[in-house]
């Protein structure tokens, strides 16, 4: 199991526990972590699952690929730290990342 | 009339209003998605021919590669055009203008506006429903529907509230097409006058705003962003930009605001559970959005030969994404032709499409209809107390809307 710490808009903070090789949208929406709704599934498709990574974890995860970043750059407050959760799959690798979540998604 | 089954499949044209208007296209939907999901059209006179896209996974591909899939090439509706006005606006612009473009407008329905929108939008429903008739037959699509969404399209815009049955009738003349046979107005001329008057209005709104300090509404944030505020400069850009906006906040909200008075009246089971827990609103609006999808379809034209779902696509064709047909394939959706109020995964459903082109709008369309639910159920809480006494009459325009223009009602109290 991989710990994954979320903290949420207004400061919460979240722990859970999931099984390796879900995606961290997964890990919320699975938990009812408020703010990530995963509307497309986790196709890539939505941006309903746009979070923020800790900039500590940041160059442990995947490089943002075409989709993703065109995704992003429709959604509302962007930054250096934001990730679509649906693609970025959890691994021991990542075991105990800090994710904070917005208000909600659109 | 043939049977969807027996119609040689090479004949098969769902793009014809007749069967949108009888609910007879959903047959060939079926079939088309069984047995040619990807299917070609070259008899259509109307449009000319086309591609369905007919399987939700198919339609969410199409949505992701606009850089093969444009909607700025030919615009975004099966007909070329639609609004006539020969120059897009930000839903039909390819990136990275149309990014630039949609982010100026963006924070208008952003998850803390909506919050602060929450309060004026309970208010007005509340005043709606207090004002409506009991024991008698109303039409639910004028007192309720388009009262409510057009309350709120003025308040978005901030338009002054006492005119707002302008935005109504401009929402309608821009969504019809004289040329196809609609009602709403006698020529395209007639039209194009109604449209310049609409485009007058906004410019001297938008002045208004220009030159005061900016505000939470759509113009003035159009006015004041970079990458907008020139663009009254450029008239036919902004008036198909405040028709996305009207047709877009009106037309399509107003039918599902119709939409979910028939659905449950259509299956009393589920009237019955939203009575017994009212809590699943939240999961009976995005369901009956899936169940009306009121905008029927998107159009991409193909920018470069490409294969799609084991079909060649030539550069230049006409691919039409078919929302109503995504949303009831059952490889994606459980059981999609049952109307089920408390789905594990409402919002997986296409009514809002997919992709960079994704409706801005959605989460403010369910909180309309949240907030209609939630106050109606609160004054009127036994199942059919809300009684659909006649036929719906659907609207008339085209086959892109999926509405009603009437809907007898009755409160029964
Ligand atoms: S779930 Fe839709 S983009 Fe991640």
């Amino acid at each position: 199991m991989i710990k994954i710490h979320f903290v949420d808009h207004g400061g919460t903070e979240r722990s859970v526990e999931v099984e390796d090789g879900i995606s961290l949208m997964e890990a919320a929406t699975q938990n009812l972590i408020p703010g990530i709704d995963g509307d497309c599934g986790g196709s890539c498709a939505c941006a309903t699952c746009h979070m923020h990574i800790d900039p500590e974890w940041l160059d442990r995860l995947p490089p943002i690929e075409d989709q993703e970043n065109q995704m992003l750059d429709i959604v509302d407050l962007r930054d250096a730290d934001s990730r679509l959760g649906c693609q970025v799959k959890v691994s021991p690798e990542l075991d105990g990342i800090v994710v904070r979540t917005p208000i909600g998604q659109h | 009339m043939l049977s969807p089954n027996e119609v040689p499949l090479d004949q098969i044209d769902v793009a014809d209003a007749e069967l949108f208007r009888s609910d007879a296209v959903f047959g060939y939907f079926d079939r088309l998605r069984r047995e040619d999901p990807i299917h070609y059209c070259s008899t259509n006179k109307l449009y000319g021919p086309y591609w369905s896209v007919t399987r939700f996974k198919d339609i969410v591909e199409v949505e992701t590669k606009p850089q093969i899939f444009s909607s700025e090439a030919r615009g975004i509706t099966i007909e070329d055009d639609t609004l006539g006005l020969g120059t897009p606006m930000f839903i039909a612009m390819d990136p990275p203008k149309h990014g630039e473009q949609r982010m100026s407008v963006s924070p208008a329905v952003s998850p803390e506006n909506l919050m602060n929108l929450e309060v004026g939008i309970r208010q007005r429903t509340n005043e709606v429903l207090d004002g409506l008739p009991v024991n008698q037959t109303f039409d639910w699509v004028d007192r309720v529907s388009i009262e409510l969404t057009t309350q709120m399209l003025a308040i978005l815009f901030g338009f002054p509230q006492e005119h707002r049955r302008m935005l109504t009738r401009w929402s309608e003349v821009g969504s019809a097409s004289p040329e196809s046979g609609s009602s709403v107005v006698e020529s395209p001329e007639a039209r194009m006058q109604e449209l310049h008057m609409c485009l007058g209005y906004f410019t001297a709104l938008w002045h208004q705003r220009a030159a005061a300090e900016p505000q939470p509404d759509l113009i003035s944030m159009l006015a004041h962003a970079e990458a907008t505020r020139d663009m009254p400069s450029r008239p036919l850009e902004f008036l198909g930009n405040l028709m996305l906006l009207i047709i877009g906040g009106n037309d399509t909200t107003r039918s599902t605001m119709s939409g979910s008075v028939l659905a449950l009246n259509r299956n009393p089971e589920e009237y019955r559970k939203l009575c017994a827990r009212p809590e699943l609103v939240t999961s009976f609006v995005p369901e009956a959005i899936r169940w009306q999808t009121p905008l029927t379809h998107m159009r991409r034209t193909a920018l470069c030969d490409t294969m799609l779902g084991g079909k060649q696509i030539r550069k230049g064709d006409r691919i039409v994404m078919w929302y109503l047909s995504g949303n009831r394939d059952p490889q994606s959706i459980e059981r999609p032709d049952e109307f089920i109020i408390d789905r594990k995964n409402p919002r997986h459903q296409i009514a809002f499409g997919f992709g960079i082109h994704r409706c801005l709008g959605n989460r403010l369309a369910e909180l309309q209809l949240r907030v209609l639910w939630e106050e109606a159920l609160k004054r009127w809480n036994k199942p059919m107390q809300i009684e659909v006494v006649g036929d719906p009459v659907p609207v008339d325009t085209s086959i892109i809307f999926r509405g009603f223009s009437h809907l007898p009602v009755r409160i029964n109290a």
